[in-house]
């Protein structure tokens, strides 16, 4: 069949100036393969790299859509003519502009992100978009451990790390990017050579400093992402409200136990008004209620999935993609290996992030989690002894009893000698057992739950002296017995 | 280059802002000069009325509106020789989006609007290998100088 093509007057430079041009053909597909076979130009502006006709390329044949009729299949009848047309895209970028100035790749690096690269999803372009973002990860603990690791191996230009820790030996356990040899060094600097070690290519920048209400401003102003590790309320509205007032995306992870959420926050997202983590929690919780992983415990491979899952979204965001987790919060719970998923809305009455916020500077954290004035009016009350203090009274023989209040599990690992074992939650039950003639020693892991036994069992009408070992059984083991495993 | 009359880019100005906070789009239409510069004879608005779908797919100006534009243009002997949109709040610059887009030889003129205000207007002109935008110079004549 002999078909007549009509070239759009943009391309028309791309197949020799002409306007028509005539090819043999049975089918449009055929048709289009036989113009973009003398034409070659041509072909980049109406097939994808996957070899697909572009989405806003349209075809017709005699004023008909192929897409309404058979596609490339469409039959051709002598005689038919065909016009291509495009649609035309609007609207603003919804990832930041990155038509200029995108840094290029080495061909180390082309080599080292082949497997990005052959994604259309990623890309050369994409791998320059990673390239030229900057990411700041608060901590280096459990979350911090696997995103940064991912994130550096994903090829992210810069990523900034904020932490004031020394490496523990208890860290161990799950924060992956420090290891054994870096038990005493500082966190960042440990952090900084395991990610120089994964990706060469790539500029860490550390920030040994505690991220307060001072320096929080300045220092995210600097990246175009945030990624909330932290393992504390104060720290979590901090970086959520700073986020709000620099319009960064915050991405969240937190875990306990075998739990652990995900979300991102980000009010300022584009084509989503994206709920704010004071949207989800608008009070922190009673200060003490909620345990840390350091009283609770936390599975070591839980932070490894949900910091991957922080990763992971931080890479979409970089990229552009569009299912993130905005106004979503995604639980797991690796005991039962199950992830549900819950809707966010924004709150048009955020302190923060709603319609007439009243929260425009960054606050006093630990006053507005409650952890300032308590801790001063408990001390008042609760008579403390060190324990060497303690070591010294045992061995002169005194006459007192110590009351262990952690849980059986953790007696199992370290236990100071001739303690009784009452775990905290049945301290008021089991009240009865302890003798009120004798001087009461009361301890646990690290000093917090003995003295809520203390002020459990005072409430009770106890009417026993009772004492509360400072720094708990990890002081014990560092000043007095070293035999005793510290956990 | 792309040449337009001062009251061309008035009247893309005041559809941007007419539209705000949607976008707007329209046609250029007039003729490629025999340098390679596009003279621009007449804008062509083009009806936003379906904002929705518009959000979800992104596309503007359907096939079947250009066509319709094509056929006004060649009455007239003339062609269309680029297009022209608004972002709202937002730089008037193509995104990769309006890359993966895009054809070369037209002008994507963009006028960014802030608060019901027309700011910036630049026009781009894709690289014929595809890998980027070019800000295309404008030429600002005045009616009569025709």
């Amino acid at each position: 069949m002999t078909i007549m093509i009509s070239i759009p007057s943009a391309l028309r430079q791309f197949a020799g100036g002409q306007s028509q041009i005539q090819v043999e053909a049975r089918t449009a597909g055929e048709a289009l393969e036989q113009l973009t076979a003398t034409h070659i130009e041509l072909r980049r502006h109406l097939f994808s790299d996957q070899n697909a006709l572009r989405n806003f390329v349209n075809v017709y044949v005699n004023d008909e859509d192929i897409r309404h009729a058979a596609g490339a299949d469409t039959q051709l009848k002598d005689g038919d003519t065909i016009m291509i047309v495009p649609s035309i895209a609007g609207g603003a970028a919804a990832e930041q502009e990155v038509v200029e100035e995108l840094p290029m790749l080495s061909r180390e690096e082309i080599a080292r992100y082949s497997r990005h690269l052959i994604m259309p999803e990623v890309g050369m372009h994409g791998q320059r978009k990673l390239k030229a973002a900057s990411v700041l990860m608060i901590g280096t603990g459990g979350l911090g451990a696997p995103t940064g690791m991912y994130l550096a191996a994903a090829g992210v230009g810069r990523l900034g790390i904020v932490d004031f820790d020394v490496v523990e030996a208890s860290n161990l356990q799950r924060q992956i990017i420090h290891g054994t040899r870096d038990v005493g060094r500082r966190k960042t600097d440990s952090a900084r050579d395991r990610l120089r070690d994964i990706n060469p290519h790539i500029e860490i920048e550390t920030h040994e400093t505690r991220l307060t209400s001072e320096n929080a401003l300045r220092l995210f102003e600097n990246y175009n992402i945030i990624v909330d590790g932290t393992d504390n309320f104060p720290t979590r509205y901090l970086v959520n409200d700073a986020c709000v007032l620099t319009g960064k995306p915050n991405v969240y992870g937190s875990i306990f136990r075998f739990e652990g959420q995900a979300s991102v926050f980000w009010p300022s997202a584009k084509n989503a008004s994206g709920a704010c983590y004071r949207c989800l929690y608008p009070e922190p919780p009673p200060p003490g209620l909620v345990p840390s992983c350091a009283e609770g415990g936390v599975l070591g491979v839980l932070p490894g999935i949900v910091g991957a899952i922080q990763a992971n979204e931080t890479i979409k965001i970089i990229l552009g993609a569009e299912d993130i987790l905005v106004n979503r919060l995604l639980l797991f719970d690796a005991w039962q290996m199950k992830f549900r998923e819950l809707k966010l809305r924004k709150d048009p009455r955020c302190p923060v992030c709603g319609e007439n916020p009243t929260i425009k500077e960054l606050i006093d954290y630990e006053e507005f989690c409650g952890l300032r004035a308590e801790p001063q009016a408990r001390e008042s009350r609760l008579e403390e002894i060190t324990a060497t203090e303690l070591k010294r009274r045992i061995d002169r023989g005194d006459d007192i009893q110590i009351i262990d209040v952690r849980e059986p599990h953790e007696y199992e690992i370290a236990r100071i000698p001739g303690t009784k074992l009452i775990p905290l939650s049945q301290i008021v039950n089991r009240l009865n057992e302890i003798d009120p003639s004798r001087e009461t020693i009361c301890h646990c892991k690290g000093g917090v739950r003995s003295a809520k036994a203390i002020d459990a069992l005072n409430r009770a009408g106890f009417p026993g002296r009772l004492i509360n070992l400072k720094g708990g059984i990890t002081a014990w083991s560092n000043d007095v017995d070293p035999t005793v495993p510290t956990y | 280059m792309i040449a337009l009359g001062q009251q061309h880019l008035t009247e893309i100005r005041a559809h941007g802002e007419r539209d705000y906070p949607y976008e707007c789009c329209g046609l250029l239409i007039g003729r490629f000069a025999r340098d390679g510069t596009k003279l621009v004879l007449e804008t062509y608005p083009i009806s936003n009325a379906r904002e929705e779908a518009a959000k979800r797919n992104r596309f503007l100006i359907r096939p079947e509106e250009l066509l319709r534009g094509e056929r006004y243009a060649r009455e007239k002997k003339l062609e269309v020789i680029g297009f022209y949109h608004s972002h709202p709040d937002h730089q008037a610059v193509p995104s990769q989006y309006d890359l993966e887009h895009a054809w070369p030889t037209y002008s994507y003129i963009i006028v960014s609007v802030s608060n019901s205000r027309a700011e910036d207007l630049w026009s781009w002109e894709m690289q014929p290998d595809r890998s980027r935008f070019n800000k295309e110079e404008i030429e600002e004549f005045v009616g009569a100088d025709l």
